[in-house]
């Protein structure tokens, strides 16, 4: 069971930026992979391709062997903000996804309360959305994704718009929640830190070539703290690719 | 407590004030044609006058048949009206090409005064109830089709991808995406709406014979008796304001308490 991209390229017909020029990528079940690289690199178009959301001009997505065609719940995507629905509760924005699905009430009312409770959330299950800090909405986002027992989870920059305690503690909560569940996730940053943080594996966009640059294993043992000396190096190290790629 | 404190003075010196007008109102009555005689009696109403003339209808009951009456037809028109301006703005979004074409012309439309279209309705349909109600429809339908085709529109596309990505098909997509998500400019929309209709529906009541506020003001006309006159005015507006009131804010309030916007 893996993700497959081949040859994939994406050309938009009125803007340059954003293009992606083909990117081969293999992806296999409970890898945790982060794609970093400047604005502008394409990384956000490379998540919409896989999510069904943009279609390639070129190549071919294939999940479990199947080409992926449209958006479908075996690849759902947490956003970086403001993608919960403010007139449902807590609960329900949780149960949104299963409800779509048409699974039993009881079903749905279990598996929202079991990851609820995973992100600390269980006691505001019924608040409105606009009563919770932008923290607490991306832990409401996150267990609302983990509902769907997605093949693989895209997240787009989810923690890019918090302040940085908040976007570390959270970071800390996926590895964690990561650890336990071995969701296959593939994970958009633009943060080196972030990315030496969380992955397994770190796919460095070229923003001049609109392509992968590179793709480095991550070889720290889990759970990971910023301050290691191997963490620093190895963070010193991509951000150095990134920043190179920049330059060129 | 300190809050509906705060809503009680409101209300208090909302009344004074309109006391105050009466009383205004009433002075300059009496000044302007019992002392100067500026005005001749009949082309001045007074709130005596006006209160005298409420006694008179509400007596022989026809203030409320009227009121009555009006309302039915302002409602079933307004009702027809959200129907068909709904359906209508929602094809205009489904549908790039009616977007492109026949938005401008419902646009244009919508701005024609409802009057206009009395002419047309009494050819049609002669001087009866559904005469008026033509008149009401055409006066808000298309406004109600241009909020609604803007409602749905500015639906953020980020719900929409959000609803795709856990399943969602096309028909879930309108019916717990869309919907929900353009239900605070829609209700703000079917509020204007509702203020077109009503004034729809005065146009097509005086020009035409039905039983009605519109009718009762035009007796007032043809009995020289501007108090009957004036006092159908105040119960138009009273009506309006009635209606806004008690259906249009208090369920925008919910919707948006909700959301907290």
């Amino acid at each position: 069971m893996s993700l497959v991209l081949k040859n994939v390229s994406k050309i938009f017909e009125d803007s340059k930026e954003d293009v992606l020029y083909r990117i081969n990528l293999e992806i296999k079940k409970g890898e945790f992979v982060c794609v970093v690289g400047k604005s502008g690199c394409g990384k956000s178009t490379l998540l919409n391709l896989i999510a069904g959301l943009e279609k390639p001009t070129e190549g071919e997505i294939l999940l479990n062997g199947n080409p992926v065609t449209a958006p479908g719940s075996d690849r759902t995507v947490m956003f970086q903000e403001h993608a919960l629905f403010p007139w449902l509760s807590v609960v329900q924005n949780v149960k949104f996804g299963m409800k779509m699905a048409r699974v039993s009430p009881k079903e749905q009312e279990e598996k929202a309360m079991k990851y609820l409770q995973m992100v600390g959330l269980a006691e505001y299950k019924d608040h409105a959305i606009h009563q919770l800090s932008g923290g607490m909405r991306q832990r409401v986002a996150l267990a609302r994704a983990m509902t769907m027992d997605s093949a693989i989870l895209l997240m787009d920059e989810p923690f890019s718009a918090l302040d940085k305690q908040t976007s570390n503690r959270l970071r800390s909560e996926l590895q964690d929640m990561w650890l336990r569940t071995r969701q296959t996730i593939l994970f958009i940053t633009h943060s080196v830190e972030e990315a030496v943080y969380l992955a397994d594996r770190i796919v460095i966009m070229s923003p001049s070539a609109h392509s992968i640059a590179n793709i480095v294993p991550v070889e720290l043992e889990r759970p990971r703290h910023v301050y290691d000396a191997e963490f620093v190096e190895y963070r010193r190290k991509i951000l150095k690719e990134v920043e190179g790629n920049q330059e060129k | 407590m300190k809050k509906s404190q705060i809503k009680n003075t409101k209300w208090i010196s909302e009344v004074i004030f309109l006391c105050g007008v009466l009383i205004l109102w009433q002075l300059l009555y009496v000044l302007g044609v019992d002392i100067l005689s500026l005005w001749k009696p009949y082309a001045m109403p007074s709130p005596a006058g006006v209160l005298k003339s409420l006694c008179a209808l509400l007596s022989d009951m026809s203030l409320l048949t009227a009121v009555g009456y009006s309302l039915l037809r302002g409602i079933s028109g307004y009702m027809i009206s959200i129907v068909t301006g709904c359906f209508l703005g929602f094809l205009m979004n489904h549908f790039p090409y009616l977007r492109q074409n026949l938005r401008p012309v419902v646009m244009g439309i919508q701005t024609l005064p409802s009057v206009c279209w009395v002419p047309f309705s009494i050819l049609w349909f002669g001087l009866t109830q559904q005469a008026i109600i033509f008149v009401v429809i055409m006066g808000s339908a298309f406004s109600i089709a241009i909020a609604a085709d803007n409602a749905i529109r500015n639906v953020p596309v980020i719900y929409k991808k959000a609803a795709l990505t856990m399943g969602a098909d096309s028909k879930q997509i309108y019916r717990e995406i869309i919907l929900p998500a353009s239900l605070p400019e829609l209700i703000s929309g079917l509020k204007q709406g509702w203020s077109f209709a009503w004034r729809a529906l005065m146009s097509g009541e005086v020009m035409t014979t039905c039983i009605g506020l519109g009718q009762t003001l035009i007796e007032g006309r043809n009995l020289a008796d501007i108090n009957q006159v004036m006092l159908v005015m105040i119960v138009i507006v009273l009506i309006g304001i009635l209606i806004d009131q008690i259906i249009f804010s208090k369920l925008e309030r919910h919707v948006y308490q909700k959301r907290g916007l």
